[in-house]
């Protein structure tokens, strides 16, 4: 696949890059990255991936647009409230890069659906709001061996870590199980700055690149966690050790998906 | 005895448990905190039956759900 004029010129600061490069470049146009959730993690996401030339972009979300998700929801404007998510998601990546194929999927993720989802993407991120979905997405990146990024953003705080199946421990392994619904406060009641989706999906962007590229260290084995009211970054390690993980361990005690009840947006402050 | 915690130097008891660290560091929520000393975790029901030691590394991971 030769590139195009309008091509050369649109990836131009990347193809000058000694890590990218036109090889690299395909790569990307060759790339299929699957974004669950369109919100606060997703619109950075949707848009830096959309305009790196990711080649095929999928997008699922069964919300449509609310006023209350302005705020932080980059990718979609006013005149896109009450319309569905995906869809003005993926309206908005076409107009900024017409090489990028988007693929919407207008529900929520289940145990049902996830593993047809997943199975045709090199790389999943979790853009939700919800532990259910959160532990959904882990179990079943590691069921199918498909590397995911996992981030969370709460109040003036964000964090995130990376899968790649073998290459370190899963999300499961920092986390056995879901907290209780409503045992931690909701982002409804506790708030997030809008500008944290736009620093800590940025940051999956940058991992899905990565991992499309096959350069540099990936975020397996850390979770980076950031407080902007301090303004400190935090890489933290985490044990290598995750023989004793229930999905991903040596004897896995969880064999099929969990359905966790749903408690939208939750948090813990750190 | 010293200890690293969240990557600040502490000095502390000795003999100290990670349940009464939780409480001393006032951490949100403890019964939902994930644990790691020296690059292990502690087993959640372990929180009371296990005891720092000087030059010990703890972080405290905590739960972030959020995201839309």
């Amino acid at each position: 696949m030769a590139f195009t004029n309008e091509q050369l010129e649109r990836y131009s600061r990347h193809i000058i890059l000694k890590e990218v490069g036109a090889k690299g470049q395909k790569k990307l146009l060759n790339a299929k990255v699957l974004i669950i959730g369109a919100g606060g993690l997703g619109s950075p996401v949707a848009l830096y991936l959309a305009a790196a030339g990711v080649g095929t972009i999928g997008i699922a979300d069964a919300d449509d647009v609310d006023l209350s998700n302005l705020q932080r929801q980059v990718i979609h404007t006013t005149k896109d409230v009450g319309t569905p998510k995906v869809e003005s998601a993926k309206k908005t990546m076409e107009e900024i890069n017409p090489d990028v194929k988007v693929i919407t999927y207008h529900t929520f993720v289940t145990s049902e659906n996830i593993l047809d989802l997943i199975k045709d993407y090199d790389f999943i991120i979790d853009g939700t709001d919800n532990f259910p979905a959160k532990f959904l997405i882990n179990d079943a990146c590691v069921m199918a061996k498909k590397p995911f990024s996992h981030a969370g953003i709460i109040r003036f705080q964000g964090q995130l870590m990376t899968y790649v199946p073998g290459k370190g421990p899963c999300y499961r392994c920092v986390f056995r199980n879901p907290p209780p619904k409503d045992a931690v406060p909701t982002c409804k009641q506790a708030g997030v700055i809008g500008a944290m989706g736009g620093v800590i999906g940025s940051l999956q962007a940058m991992e899905a690149i990565k991992y499309i590229l096959g350069q540099g260290n990936l975020l397996t084995g850390y979770l980076l966690t950031y407080n902007a009211l301090k303004m400190e970054f935090r890489k933290v390690k985490l044990p290598s050790n995750t023989d004793n993980c229930p999905i991903c361990g040596k004897h896995p005690t969880i064999t099929k998906l969990i359905d966790y009840e749903q408690a939208e947006c939750d948090g813990v402050h750190l | 005895m010293k200890i690293t915690v969240a990557g600040v130097n502490k000095e502390v008891a000795d003999n100290l448990t990670v349940a009464q660290l939780v409480i001393d560091e006032k951490v949100e929520t403890p019964e939902y905190v994930t644990v790691t000393i020296n690059d292990e975790f502690v087993e959640s029901g372990a929180f009371e039956s296990t005891t720092l030691k000087d030059g010990d590394v703890v972080e405290f991971l905590y739960f972030m759900g959020g995201g839309q």
